[in-house]
């Protein structure tokens, strides 16, 4: 029996404070503490709400609170500040609307005057490009709803696209509008998903699974982690969606132990699903069932893999095998499985409530819809953007990020993680897309945009992703196992300024070698970062073969 | 924690106790399938802060699966720990973000100050220095965590500082 929703009456005014990722580290919980105390104080109760909510995305200035309806927003927020903010909401032109008695909250503007010359509030305005450049679609409820009540998320539409596949949809239909959104994997490859979905759906009845690959390993890149803090029902409902439309019953969730919040917040609302009959036997009074399940990884990079992520699930070590079969024939413990990222489940909800062609009209001819991207690094404003494909890499480093702090210039940007690579400052008018950012030697990736400035060496960073391949290369393979080692060595002679041309040539020759004979992505896309430093930087590593010191800039 | 109270070193069977009805619990509730091994493990570490080869020998035994099994999963996996950690631990993110922002830097302060290397316990098994891959926390980079907390934004002096408040928990 699916409970209906029901909405408690709203008060006129709300204090969001974030309370996940890089805010709950800069101690927004004691922040959220402040400010309850301070409504009680200000006799605000029955007028102003206090909400822990998602993600607002300008991670670096955190932590955030913004008030409801104006709109105003503030940035590294102490928790000795919650009083100012109290006033604000209460005071500041608000009074009135919220219907409050003039004297009580004016009263308690006037005696908090004072307090606030010691830390005055530092207030973001709304109109930062950071803001307004992007749409969201995947990040709608981020840092609107409180994570953890799925009364939240049913208020917000919530649940209403699994409820109109279930009573209106076939499930055919449903697989029809993905392929015609043209949604593609956000995982990085970039595989069209309704296409994925019809494979695992042709296949014959009988045990199927569905897998949210929540295994975020590339370094620099967090959007899975704030989507499932920030919104964990929007990936359930598109997992039940998905569910629905291949014939699963059972799905799975291969979340990154690195996610304590993560984890804890997707258990509360696996569990509130159930509750609401959500998720179980019936759902909406259909004849289809569906429970999910989590499994928590132990820290493999490799693990990201989607054969490897499998073994894990069955409790094995996480090495991969080799395709085909594809999971779609093949997959858990032998049985057809569809496996789709974090960001790809949680664009399925607003593709079936709003339509194949609205969804479509947004991005480019061959990338639709939206990106999240994590923009950090050397760069002003860092935080979770969403985009629409086809921007240009600059808008979203120059604009967005406002370029490197102090002053300095920006020399590459690097998406795709250890599997992608740098782009150059050049060509930052390449429009964001699948196939344009393959064209440069890097790829989309899930969504790292790590920038990098003039300071940075070049040599170091493919040094740098060598390593972590090499450390997370699980050893199945040879030319991976070995050939990461012998790339990291030769990688770091180039550091050392201890290289000979000879050195340069075997580095080529063996990027071409492992790119091509290894067993997975890990392996295949591991020599990325060096290929596309030597192709944009190659000057760099021809001053690394001249003993020190150097003076050549890039 | 005592590392010696842990398993007793003469029997092939950890020493009965609430840890250990606790981990039997688990294991009876993912109905001993060999599939729950890695959550097995996790609780199990979670319980004992490391996995010692009679625990895993245990778990091997009670899930039905063959030892060289498990010990390959306990090793592959980088989150389990076959030797005791430190009574604190400081875990530096080494993620490409906290990379570009000097987290190198950060680390070989540590480094220099502890007198171990990343991976390492101090003899006296007060201190466990470790790095990670990637924490997620990008937007506020370079973070550490000290003691399970996280901070971002840090610079050689404010880390220097955080060690020392957290190594002086103890005392």
């Amino acid at each position: 029996m699916t409970i209906p929703v029901s909405n408690p009456p709203q008060k006129p005014c709300r204090i969001r404070c974030c309370t996940v990722g890089g805010c709950l580290s800069a101690n927004s919980l004691a922040v959220k503490q402040q400010l309850e105390t301070a409504v009680t104080a200000a006799g605000l109760d029955d007028q102003v709400t206090v909400s822990g909510v998602g993600c607002m995305g300008l991670c670096s200035q955190g932590p955030l609170v913004q008030i409801d309806p104006s709109g105003e927003l503030y940035a590294k927020v102490m928790p000795d500040q919650a009083v100012q903010i109290v006033a604000q909401a209460g005071g500041t032109g608000h009074g009135d609307r919220i219907g409050r008695a003039e004297s009580e909250p004016h009263e308690f503007v006037r005696q908090n005057a004072n307090a606030t010359a010691a830390h005055p509030l530092t207030p973001l305005s709304a109109t930062l490009p950071f803001f307004t450049r992007q749409h969201r679609i995947v990040l709608e409820n981020s840092g609107l709803i409180d994570p953890e009540r799925i009364e939240d998320y049913r208020a917000a539409r919530g649940y209403e696209a699994l409820h109109q596949s279930l009573r209106d949809m076939p499930p055919a239909a449903v697989i029809d509008v993905i392929t015609r959104s043209g949604l593609r994997g956000r995982g990085g490859a970039g595989y069209p998903t309704g296409l994925k979905w019809a494979t695992v759906a042709k296949m014959p009845p009988g045990q199927k699974y569905v897998v949210c690959n929540a295994d975020e390993g590339d370094p620099g890149a967090y959007m899975d982690r704030s989507v499932l803090e920030s919104d964990p029902h929007r990936v359930l409902e598109g997992m039940a969606i998905a569910a629905y439309a291949v014939g699963a019953n059972q799905g799975y969730i291969y979340v990154r132990g690195e996610y304590p919040l993560a984890i804890s917040h997707l258990q509360t609302a696996i569990r509130q699903a159930k509750r609401h009959g959500l998720l179980g036997s019936q759902i909406f009074d259909s004849p289809f069932d569906f429970r999910v399940d989590l499994r928590i990884g132990a820290g493999a990079f490799v693990c990201g893999e989607e054969t490897a992520l499998m073994a894990s699930i069955e409790g094995k070590r996480g090495i991969p095998r080799p395709r085909p079969p594809y999971p779609a024939e093949s997959g858990l413990w032998g049985c057809p499985s569809l496996i789709n990222n974090v960001e790809t489940f949680a664009n399925i909800a607003p593709i079936i409530r709003n339509g194949a062609d609205w969804f479509a009209a947004i991005g480019t001819a061959h990338s639709k819809g939206t990106k999240v991207f994590s923009l950090t690094g050397n760069v002003q404003h860092a935080g979770l953007i969403e985009v629409p494909m086809g921007i240009s890499l600059r808008t979203v480093v120059a604009t967005m990020g406002q370029g490197a702090p102090d002053g300095a210039q920006v020399k590459a940007v690097q998406t795709g993680g250890p599997s992608g690579g740098c782009v150059p400052a050049a060509a930052f008018d390449t429009p964001v897309d699948y196939e344009s950012l393959k064209a440069l030697g890097s790829i989309m990736g899930s969504g790292g945009m790590i920038v990098m400035d003039e300071h940075t060496r070049m040599v170091e960073v493919a040094q740098f992703f060598m390593e972590f391949c090499m450390d997370e290369s699980c050893g199945k393979c040879i030319p991976c196992r070995a050939g990461t080692v012998q790339l990291y060595q030769l990688l770091t002679k180039f550091k050392n300024h201890q290289a000979t041309p000879a050195d340069l040539d075997q580095l080529e020759t063996l990027c071409d070698m492992v790119k091509h004979t290894s067993l997975c992505g890990l392996g295949q896309a591991a020599p990325n970062p060096v290929l596309s430093t030597l192709r944009y930087f190659r000057n760099e590593y021809l001053a690394a073969m001249e003993p020190f010191p150097h003076h050549v800039q890039a | 924690m005592n590392r010696a109270s842990a398993v007793t070193k003469t029997s092939s069977r950890p020493v009965s106790d609430q840890r250990l009805r606790l981990l039997a619990a688990a294991m009876k509730r993912h109905q001993h399938r060999p599939d729950a091994l890695i959550e097995v493990l996790h609780t199990a570490q979670e319980l004992y802060g490391h996995l010692e080869l009679e625990l895993l020998l245990y778990i091997a035994h009670s899930l039905r699966l063959p030892p060289s099994q498990v010990y390959g999963v306990a090793t592959f996996y980088h989150f389990f720990s076959l030797e005791p950690k430190g009574a604190h631990s400081g875990v530096v993110c080494m993620g490409t973000a906290c990379y570009v922002k000097g987290a190198a830097q950060l680390l070989s302060t540590l480094e220099q100050k502890t007198g171990i290397q990343a991976g390492e316990t101090t003899p006296d098994r007060q201190f466990s220095l470790m790095t990670a891959r990637c924490l997620g926390a990008c937007g506020i980079a370079p973070a550490v965590v000290f003691d399970d907390q996280l901070e971002g934004h840090q610079t050689a002096d404010t880390i220097c500082d955080r060690l020392h408040t957290c190594l002086s928990a103890t005392e």
